[in-house]
């Protein structure tokens, strides 16, 4: 019993070694954003006891999804160390497509949506390959790519002004069907903990096999452990109110399988090669062109993905549609969760986070009647400092040698 | 009929713009040996290397990978061939871990996705026989000292199996223990029966390990030297513009003059 409480002290105090060392090597991952989300749901909370109801947080899952999916297509160009413009009018763009094949012209829902994610996939190639054969850098292409795509989607739109969706569509009930049953939430839970530790306990295995240092069975025990309190925490939230929004899934599971390609693929290696210079890409014989209209392409799959799921939520597409602060809410969603503007550090889980955080302001701001003035202020505010933090890790990691 | 050499350059030339950079470069590198490159700054050491490794290519010239006439217009046409570089600016991706730099663009591949156990294992065994005091190896390239991130780009240039390794000033940013195990390792480079190009400043490096030596001035060929023969002075006035060793012309230009 001693010797087990010791053993407990002694990982600990490893943690805080760890800890005080990344802090000021500047390596603080994502826990500077989990730290400013705990104080925002704090404050709100205490500004109004429905912040952190279940049909509040459940809401907030489903409103999260839009601008997260044009997040993570954001992660990946932030990845380069370039900034897509863009995909605000990519959104509007996919949305306008949808709308007018499928109620003014009644093509099918499904080919509708196809036709639409394609349009940004290829309108993000495009530009890709622009700003991959030019070498005129991605924003600039990509700030022609605003003006010629909400160009195109007004076009397209024609005088109708709003498009109304139908309510018991496809398209509709991507955000407005949960699933009741409490097994869906808890199972989703259960399998996300699970795979995360068959993954971790494979690695050890093989790892050991050959001899080669690995994690303690504790260490992935207690990560496999933390994952697993929050998501079942979440799971008993959702469905106190109406279970797991199907939104929320997809959300996830396109976030964790593009976390895969980035992270275990050859060509998510490649994207992370580029982000700390092309030259050295070059020469490692990488197909930097190639690569460069890849990452725009998903990033403009990703914005006409968001764009639907934004339409589907107000069930209708109108000329504002992708206009507004939701640029900016995308790329500061990305920036805020801790990918690096710098290029070369950042997963998709980022994304999540960030627009957690944004999200979350809007939401206690809505609650609370407070002015859009102050959110915006609040929202510029945070923003700022994640920007600042990203300066001066990147500055500390330099003094230590590491950047 | 002796065997031709691994590689072989013939008039080979570039040029930035109205510059020419390099103009009619003879060379040949066999296996088994060490060739010295030696020259001034901006004698065209850097961009002879690129131009063999594809980085930017030869506008004019002919290159011969044993004897037949090849296209190096990619860094991967190269790498096809057997020719490994190891750059003086390194090219290592600072964001990505040592493993990630080794395998860059060869990764190794389970079940359609990387497979870092196996990748990371190789990356153990190569380096250990490359160094004493191994690196983290899931540490960012940036965080290693500039001695360990010469000997995670030696090691990357190692792992295709190369015939022919090109390095270019390996030992420049080294300490003096450094110096010697990168020393050590062409040594043994040489005696498995590769290919070396070596650029380096430091004389008694090339006394000590070269076979042969060929002197760039101004862009052009300026002297071959068998090291073991010629003079150090003889090597250094050929460097300086002392003596004026140019090659033989090709006939036509000659009757040109």
């Amino acid at each position: 019993m001693v010797k087990g409480t010791q053993s407990v002290i002694r990982t600990v105090e490893g943690w805080g070694t760890v800890f005080r060392r990344k802090l000021s090597a500047g390596e603080l991952g994502s826990l500077p954003v989990v730290l400013v989300l705990a104080v925002v749901w704090i404050v709100f909370q205490s500004l109004n006891n429905n912040f952190l109801s279940p049909r509040n947080l459940s809401n907030l899952s489903v409103d999260i999804v839009g601008t997260g999916l044009i997040a993570v297509g954001i992660v990946f160009v932030l990845l380069l160390g370039e900034l897509d413009l863009s995909v605000g009018s990519i959104s509007g763009l996919a949305a306008a497509v949808f709308a007018v094949l499928n109620v003014n012209n009644g093509v099918p829902e499904w080919l509708a949506l196809v036709v639409a994610v394609l349009a940004g996939t290829v309108t993000g190639a495009v530009q890709g390959f622009s700003f991959a054969k030019t070498r005129v850098p991605a924003f600039v292409v990509t700030l022609a790519g605003l003006l010629t795509w909400n160009g195109l989607m007004l076009y397209i739109l024609g005088t109708s002004g709003t498009v109304n969706l139908d309510e018991g569509g496809l398209l509709a009930r991507l955000t407005s069907y949960y699933f009741t049953n409490d097994f869906a939430a808890y199972g989703l839970a259960a399998v996300g903990a699970g795979l995360v530790f068959l993954v971790s306990y494979q690695d050890r295995r093989r790892r050991k096999a050959v001899g080669m240092p690995h994690r303690s069975l504790r260490a992935i025990g207690v990560r496999t452990g933390v994952l697993a309190v929050t998501a079942f925490a979440a799971a008993y939230l959702l469905n106190r109110f109406q279970g797991l929004p199907l939104a929320l899934l997809l959300f996830l599971l396109v976030v964790a399988g593009l976390d895969v390609v980035l992270r275990r693929t050859h060509y998510g290696r490649q994207v992370y090669a580029l982000g700390s210079g092309v030259e050295a890409a070059r020469r490692a014989s990488l197909n930097v062109t190639r690569v460069q209209t890849a990452v725009l392409a998903v990033s403009g799959t990703m914005a006409a993905v968001g764009g639907l799921f934004l339409a589907s939520r107000i069930t209708s597409v109108s000329q504002n549609s992708g206009s507004g602060v939701l640029l900016l809410n995308a790329i500061a969603a990305a920036v805020i969760g801790g990918a690096s503007l710098f290029g070369g550090r950042g997963t998709t889980w980022n994304a999540v986070l960030g627009i957690l955080v944004i999200q979350s302001i809007a939401s206690g701001m809505a609650i609370t009647d407070t002015p859009a003035a102050v959110q915006f202020i609040i929202t510029g505010g945070v923003l700022f400092a994640a920007v600042v933090i990203d300066s001066l890790s990147r500055r500390s990691q330099e003094a230590h040698g590491r950047a | 009929m002796p065997t031709p050499p691994l590689l072989a350059l013939h008039g080979v030339c570039k040029r930035f713009g109205v510059v020419e950079v390099l103009s009619d470069i003879e060379l040949e590198i066999r296996a088994g040996q060490v060739l010295a490159l030696l020259g001034d700054n901006g004698a065209g050491k850097s961009t002879l290397v690129k131009a063999i490794s594809g980085v930017t290519p030869a506008d004019k010239g002919v290159i011969e990978w044993e004897g037949r006439a090849v296209h190096i217009r990619r860094p991967n046409d190269a790498r096809e061939l057997g020719i490994a570089t190891v750059y003086q600016d390194l090219a290592l991706c600072g964001n990505l871990d040592v493993v990630g730099n080794l395998f860059l663009g060869r990764e190794i591949r389970r079940h359609g996705f990387l497979d870092e156990v196996e990748m990371e294992h190789r990356t153990r065994h190569l380096l250990q026989r490359l160094t004493r005091g191994i690196p983290d190896l899931r540490a960012p390239v940036v965080s290693l000292s500039s001695g360990q991130r010469q000997t995670v780009a030696i090691a990357r240039s190692l792992l295709g199996n190369p015939r022919v390794i090109l390095l270019d000033e390996p030992t420049a940013a080294l300490g003096f223990e450094q110096t010697a195990e990168v020393l050590d390792l062409v040594d043994e480079l040489r005696d498995r029966g590769l290919g070396v190009l070596l650029i380096s400043h430091n004389m008694g490096d090339v006394k000590a390990l070269a076979d042969r030596a060929a002197v760039l001035r101004l862009g052009r060929n300026n002297g071959f030297f068998d090291v073991n023969t010629a003079s150090q002075e003889q090597i250094i006035s050929s460097i300086t513009g002392a003596t004026e060793n140019a090659p033989r012309r090709p006939a036509h230009r000659e009757a040109e003059w």
